[in-house]
């Protein structure tokens, strides 16, 4: 056997307007972590579904242990001993866990019946072997994000694969998790795996991978060991420039208060919620997954109606039961799940970004068209939105710049108040830190943004103020000068204890 | 707004003002269908499908299926569907045509009764507006799939025409100043009154045609149709009022219904009860062949117009061609399958 396992040569990929991969190289060793690095819409993503057959390649070549292989399907991916895991797992909720692992090629009795007790012992041999706690004849929809990908995992060690592809494992789990993830790739790796491991985050890359790959707007930047890299210079091949500043935290003058929540209650994860933000602030929502954050601030919104509590925007009470009384009454909203709730994917940039301002935009509900394109050019510009026009479907723009679009939806209602959900998850470093300054300047020009983030360093980067949330109930407050990483993971996991008990 | 550093020139665009050939011919294939599809059956049946005359009786025939298509295309954009059409056209048709009879007839509804035109044709309109209403409501309020509610109403709608009608004779002898709207012209030709220049239902088809794209492509309503269609919550969290906008489409989608039942009442000098069965598929199918996706957040108003041209096209050349009326069901069906395929790979490519 050669030194590399798989060898891509000269790979390019086309889509609608978009030159996605152009003479592109990777190759992976047998035994060892190799991360992709690169920007939303850099063609990490795009190269390994090449790799996995989901894709096929315009151009270029595929080497498995030196002999080319022509890929057509995923099924020839598995077949040829590479798994992929998704960004968005795959699964059918409804079936368990052997099921989900063995769809496709169920386990048989003698008599050729589908059996599921074959497929759930086999399933717990590999659980057991590879120290994943699950029960096998469990349904998908019952698990967690994390156990859901655990699964997911087992899935290609069924399969045999010899080289497991992951996309963005980390995006949606906690940090338990993660070690806990991190501790199985390197079982894997043990085992004589290549593993190829997207992610955006820097801690990641440094703790976990061998090698690193970075790519920029689909072309191949540089391969070093990963021994060799650090912080400062994986940016810089990144964004093909220095950053200097990741959090640009602008200082802004803080002003009256404009938005008062008392008393909101909502089911399990809005319990008895009271804040209040001010113009000027950015607040941040601090909290686990599952603590109920999002679901505050989608209750404050409107998207769910409240059982009971006030919301008094300016104030003056107001009524919220529908999203547009929240816009009315000066919010907005960009919600966390871009592709679930945020855009509309066959309709064009322009069409996204100019959806809810369109009272604005029209007299007498005709279209004022000349003002719409002037307007979202301008948003273009300003956020330097790569899309080869306004008239291109939204779907085929990368993640990153799928986010500013939806950011330009909500600066075209000119909100006093936005609320962003996330704003930068699975968004490379360079738009990050461009919505970040973003929302810094909108902070500066008097509004009110409230943030919510898994991500710590965002939340202690650019929160003037911190809230806590704990499974439904707002735990505590910090303020910018005394919040730390510690505090703040104190505070969110309050009643964990009380929970396990 | 803060200027932000971004290297935009390393921008991978390919062919963004170049004339894209590609895209070119996947919109406009259609029409190339239907020229072809002409051209063929001129040839077929030795000129006579491109009569004048015939050509003119397309048109009206087609009329009915176009103005129907026309609603059916909002409803589709935004995912939904309307079953109910076909049944909106023959309660619109009977009720309009009861209104419009000659006072003193044998066989009149309301014996005694006799209230102007415009109150039968307003009648009809307005029946097709509440039943296209109802639905509106049951699938926005109530939360029913669009399939089941106008499923629903399609049986009722057919229903309350059959007990209107009573014994199921059709309603004749309709005033001439009502069968004008079906057989008159917008210019008539003063000395053969049955002949002239543009046919009313050709002129109400195209009117409403235009008005119908301008609302899609000019007017806030058209976005939201679009918005809709393309992601329901994100439209709804965009500020959309999903159910006010659900009930106006699907009560156009009757309205509109209705429209093609009173032209077609008008057009043959009689209410029947059953007029319009089965024309919900033609209208689904010049939707799809049109272009319009039954994925949502997709069509075009001129889509649908000329798909409503090749069904009538094809409708009237295989009558010409003797073909079994049976079989020309059969290929119907081909085409709405082959519509849907294509739309499948479309959308495919660009995912």
């Amino acid at each position: 056997m050669g030194e590399y396992i798989v060898e891509m040569k000269g790979i390019t990929k086309r889509f609608p307007g978009v030159l996605a991969l152009n003479n592109v190289q990777l190759n992976l060793r047998p035994g060892l972590v190799h991360s992709l690095m690169g920007e939303n819409g850099a063609g990490k993503s795009t190269l390994m579904k090449i790799l996995a057959g989901v894709y096929t390649l315009d151009e270029g070549q595929i080497l498995l242990n030196e002999k080319p292989v022509k890929m057509s399907g995923p099924l020839d991916g598995l077949a040829n001993g590479i798994s992929m895991i998704h960004q968005e797992l795959m699964f059918i909720p409804e079936l368990s866990a052997a099921e989900n692992i063995y769809l496709g090629r169920e386990l048989r009795t003698k008599a050729g019946l589908v059996s599921k007790k074959l497929m759930i012992e086999a399933t717990q041999k590999i659980f057991d072997r590879w120290n994943i706690n699950i029960d096998p004849s469990a349904q998908m929809k019952t698990m967690s994000v994390a156990q859901a990908q655990m699964v997911e995992i087992a899935k290609a060690i069924a399969f045999n694969s010899k080289i497991i592809i992951m996309d963005e494992p980390t995006s949606a789990i906690t940090e338990r998790e993660v070690a806990r993830l991190h501790e199985m790739i390197r079982d894997l790796r043990k085992a004589g795996t290549a593993i190829v491991y997207i992610t955006h985050k820097m801690d990641e890359v440094f703790a976990i991978s061998d090698e690193v790959t970075v790519f920029r707007d689909g072309t191949w930047v540089a391969t070093e060991k990963a021994s060799k890299m650090d912080r400062d210079k994986l940016i810089s091949l990144m964004v093909g420039r220095e950053l200097n500043q990741l959090f640009p935290k602008v200082e802004a003058e803080i002003g009256e208060v404009i938005l008062e929540v008392e008393g909101l209650n909502r089911g399990r994860l809005v319990k008895d919620v009271s804040f209040t933000v001010r113009r000027g602030e950015i607040l941040g929502f601090a909290g686990l997954m599952g603590s109920g954050r999002s679901e505050v601030l989608e209750t404050v919104f409107g998207i769910y109606p409240s059982e009971s509590g006030t919301i008094k925007v300016k104030g003056k009470e107001v009524k919220i039961r529908e999203p547009h009384q929240a816009i009315s009454a000066g919010l907005g909203l960009l919600t966390e799940d871009r592709k679930k709730t945020g855009i509309m994917g066959v309709l064009s940039v322009r069409d996204n970004m100019s959806v809810a301002a369109l009272d604005r935009f029209s007299v007498m509900g005709v279209l004022r068209r000349p003002m719409i394109d002037r307007e979202c050019e301008d948003q273009r510009q300003a956020l330097a939105l790569k899309t080869p026009s306004l008239e291109q479907q939204i779907q085929n723009l990368s993640g990153g710049n799928q986010q500013k679009v939806l950011l330009s939806r909500w600066l075209l209602t000119d909100p006093d108040i936005l609320i962003i959900d996330e704003p930068t998850r699975g968004i490379d470093v360079g738009a990050k830190s461009e919505i970040h300054r973003l929302m810094g300047e909108l902070a500066k020009q008097g509004k009110a943004i409230i943030m919510v983030s898994s991500e710590m360093p965002e939340i202690l980067g650019m929160s003037d103020r911190v809230v806590v949330m704990c499974e439904g109930h707002l735990v505590g407050e910090v303020s910018r000068k005394e919040a730390t990483q510690e505090k703040i993971m104190e505070l969110a996991t309050r009643f964990a204890d009380e929970a396990v008990a | 707004m803060s200027k932000v550093t971004t290297n935009t020139e390393s921008l991978p665009v390919v062919a963004s003002k170049k004339f894209d050939i590609g895209h070119f011919a996947r919109t406009y294939m259609i029409v190339g269908v239907l020229i072809l599809f002409v051209a063929a059956l001129a040839i077929l049946t030795q000129g006579n499908s491109i009569d004048p005359r015939n050509l003119v009786n397309v048109i009206r025939q087609v009329s009915a299926i176009g103005i129907i298509g026309v609603g059916m295309t909002f409803v589709i954009i935004t995912l939904g569907i309307d079953l109910s059409v076909g049944s909106i056209l023959g309660l619109s048709a009977v009720v309009a045509a009861s209104l419009a009879q000659v006072p003193g007839g044998s066989l009149v509804k309301f014996q005694g009764v006799d209230v102007p035109v415009w109150v039968a044709v307003f009648a009809g309109l307005a029946v097709g507006a509440l039943a296209g209403f109802t639905n509106g409501i049951l699938i926005a309020k109530f939360r029913l799939a669009p399939f089941i509610a106008t499923l629903g109403m399609m049986s009722i709608a057919r229903g309350l025409a059959y007990i209107y009608t009573g014994d199921g004779r059709p309603f004749s002898g309709l005033k001439p100043e009502f069968n004008a709207l079906g057989q008159g012209y917008l210019i008539p030709n003063a000395k053969v009154p049955e002949n002239g220049l543009f046919p009313l239902p050709v002129v109400l088809f195209i009117a409403v045609a235009l008005i119908a794209t301008f609302v899609l492509s000019f007017t806030k309503f058209g976005r939201y149709t679009y918005a809709i269609g393309g992601n329901e919550v994100a439209a709804r969290v965009s500020g959309i009022r999903i159910p006010r906008v659900t009930i106006i489409i699907y009560t156009i989608s009757g309205v509109l219904a209705a429209l093609a039942g009173v032209l077609w009442a008008a057009r043959i000098g009689s209410g029947n009860s059953t007029l319009g069965q089965g024309i919900e598929l033609d209208a689904i199918t010049a939707v799809i062949v049109g272009g319009t996706s039954f994925k949502g957040g997709i069509g075009k108003i001129w889509g649908t117009v000329v798909g409503a041209l090749l069904i009538g096209t094809i409708n009237n050349g295989l009558d010409l061609l003797n073909v079994s009326p049976f079989l020309q069901i059969v290929v119907k069906g081909c085409i709405i399958i082959i519509a849907i395929i294509i739309d499948e790979r479309k959308n495919s490519k660009k995912a």
